[in-house]
């Protein structure tokens, strides 16, 4: 790991000022030189893989009584970009009325992981792609952008099959964000000109020819807090990976249904382990309106969910997987009981 | 030097006073250490080269240390403090070798740094036992034999303790689901599993 100035923020202006400081237009949020550091799970990996080489870590867990509410005012939800997955994950009131976000934290990291992991971190996770993390592959356009990419040609068994680009196949490996997605959620971000949201669904960027870029957030700009509009007791995460626990998604489904009287008012199905970015599957959604939830309606929308994928050498059976992920989870939503 | 070189036993110089002893020569007097909570406006002047005074709470006791600002709570505990019982396995918070509890909650020390860390209180497998008396976890691990090469033990007790106060040994389900931090390669989940049960309702009644 490489030497850095350690500071502690003392409040939101002085950790945005700080993260401004040396911003430059040339380069990308991920390489500024100065970082934010929360539970440090993702960054501090990365910088004793010397992926990340910050000059200065700025520590915000200091705005932790701010910004790490976990408030549900009977109708919409606040979380504080600083709340700690365990903590959000075992909120009483979150697995009652947004059972999607409590599964996918719990089903999320380890207990340790998830005890230090924030949530704002844990949106901002960096991809697991084994070129990315290993600098010895000098061919990685997400590390340097124009070098190429060494997973497009090599194994990229866990690799992206939705969103992808010529440049970058790299998977984004959270759970939390397809909840967020699904859930039609808006982020706060906290910035030196004041605080600002937006639907969380434009914060990911896809890779296109700027794989470099994942988010729209600039230097000096932070994840502050989430909220959700509403009450999703029919929703659940559904995930499948290598193992039984403690593992990334290879396909998983964060699905969120209003149903009346059997009839599907509303449904929303956001997808990962398969894509370069939270996937949102409208075109799946859409089949479901004002319809009768059966297992065919469920198959020809996990169809549609996947009708854009584009497989490599040894991704193709995230396809059937993640089809399989989808009507299952749209069966199991349609059918779980609802706690009054 | 060779571990092979000498004998220990003997000569009294073996590989871990040897590195314990290189680590405190390698930190520069205190007079020129950097305050790790120095003012944010001074930082563009700082060298990060230089090391950094912290204070650590330590099963109990306050540690004050200079350390370079890169030491996790880990090398901190281990190189700079002598507590060797929190190991280092992955180094990358994958394996859970190096849990210990911070203000009671688990987490992977590897991936906690020092300087964030100051006055938490830290509570290593060290500090678990109480009056020469073994804590519950403890003996539970040795009656059900729920080891063999022991690299991950202090880990996974550190681990199962945490898993206990969270509510989250009521089954072996929850427990293998709640101790999958902790990986074994010798396998002795059978057992830790064994033991984590045989603890819990000793820890909850204590």
């Amino acid at each position: 790991m490489r030497a850095f100035i350690f500071q502690r923020a003392t409040d939101p202006s002085a950790a945005v000022q700080a993260l401004a400081a040396a911003a430059s237009a040339n380069s990308p949020l991920t390489e500024a030189a100065v970082q934010p550091l929360a539970g440090g799970t993702t960054l501090l990996d990365l910088m004793k893989l010397d992926v990340m080489r910050p000059a200065t870590l700025v520590d915000i867990n200091p705005l932790a009584g701010n910004w790490s509410t976990i408030d549900f005012d009977g109708g919409n939800l606040k979380l504080g970009a600083l709340a700690r997955m365990s903590d959000v994950a075992a909120h009483p009131q979150v697995r009652q009325h947004y059972p999607v976000i409590a599964d996918s934290l719990r089903l999320a990291a380890s207990p340790q992981l998830r005890n230090m992991a924030t949530l704002g971190g844990n949106v901002l996770q960096r991809t697991r792609c084994s070129y990315f993390r290993d600098v010895s592959y000098s061919a990685c356009n997400k590390r340097h952008p124009g070098s190429g990419c060494a997973a497009m040609e090599g194994f990229n068994r866990t690799h992206a099959v939705l969103g992808t680009s010529d440049q970058c196949i790299a998977t984004y490996p959270g759970d939390f964000a397809q909840a967020l997605m699904a859930l039609d959620a808006t982020v706060e971000i906290t910035a030196k000109s004041g605080v600002r949201t937006m639907p969380f669904a434009e914060l990911h960027k896809a890779p296109g020819r700027s794989p470099e870029i994942e988010t729209v957030l600039a230097p000096g700009e932070l994840v502050s807090a989430f909220t959700i509009a509403g009450r999703w007791p029919r929703s659940l995460y559904l995930k499948a990976r290598d193992r039984q626990s403690y593992e990334f998604a290879l396909a998983s489904a964060a699905v969120a249904l209003d149903v009346q009287d059997g009839v599907v008012r509303d449904g929303r199905i956001a997808l990962g382990g398969v894509a370069t970015v939270p996937w949102r599957v409208r075109e799946a959604e859409v089949m479901l309106k004002d319809q009768r939830l059966d297992e065919a309606l469920a198959a020809r929308a996990a169809d549609a969910a996947f009708s854009a994928a584009v497989p490599r050498r040894n991704n193709a059976f995230k396809i059937d997987l993640g089809k399989r992920v989808v009507a299952r989870a749209l069966q199991q939503a349609a059918t779980m009981e609802i706690r009054a | 030097m060779s571990d092979t070189n000498g004998s220990p036993s003997t000569s009294g110089f073996n590989r871990r006073n040897f590195m314990a002893a290189a680590a405190g020569s390698a930190v520069a007097a205190p007079l020129t250490a950097r305050a790790a909570d120095a003012p944010m406006d001074l930082a563009q002047t700082q060298d990060p080269s230089l090391p950094v005074d912290v204070t650590l709470r330590v099963n109990g006791q306050s540690k004050p240390l200079t350390i370079d600002a890169r030491t996790t709570v880990l090398d901190a505990l281990r190189e700079h403090l002598g507590l060797t019982g929190s190991k280092k396995g992955c180094d990358h918070g994958q394996c859970g070798a190096c849990t210990v509890l911070i203000e009671g909650r688990r987490v992977v020390s590897c991936l906690t740094l020092a300087v964030a860390a100051q006055d938490k209180e830290i509570t290593t497998i060290e500090g678990l036992s109480s009056g020469g008396n073994l804590h519950p976890m403890q003996q539970a691990f040795i009656e059900q034999d729920a080891f063999q090469c022991g690299y991950c033990t202090p880990g996974q007790i550190m681990s199962a303790v945490a898993c206990v106060n969270e509510g989250h040994a009521g089954s072996d389900e929850d427990i293998r689901e709640y101790m999958s931090g902790n990986i074994c390669r010798c396998a002795a989940y059978p057992n830790i599993v064994a033991a984590v049960k045989q603890a819990a309702p000793q820890i909850q009644k204590g």
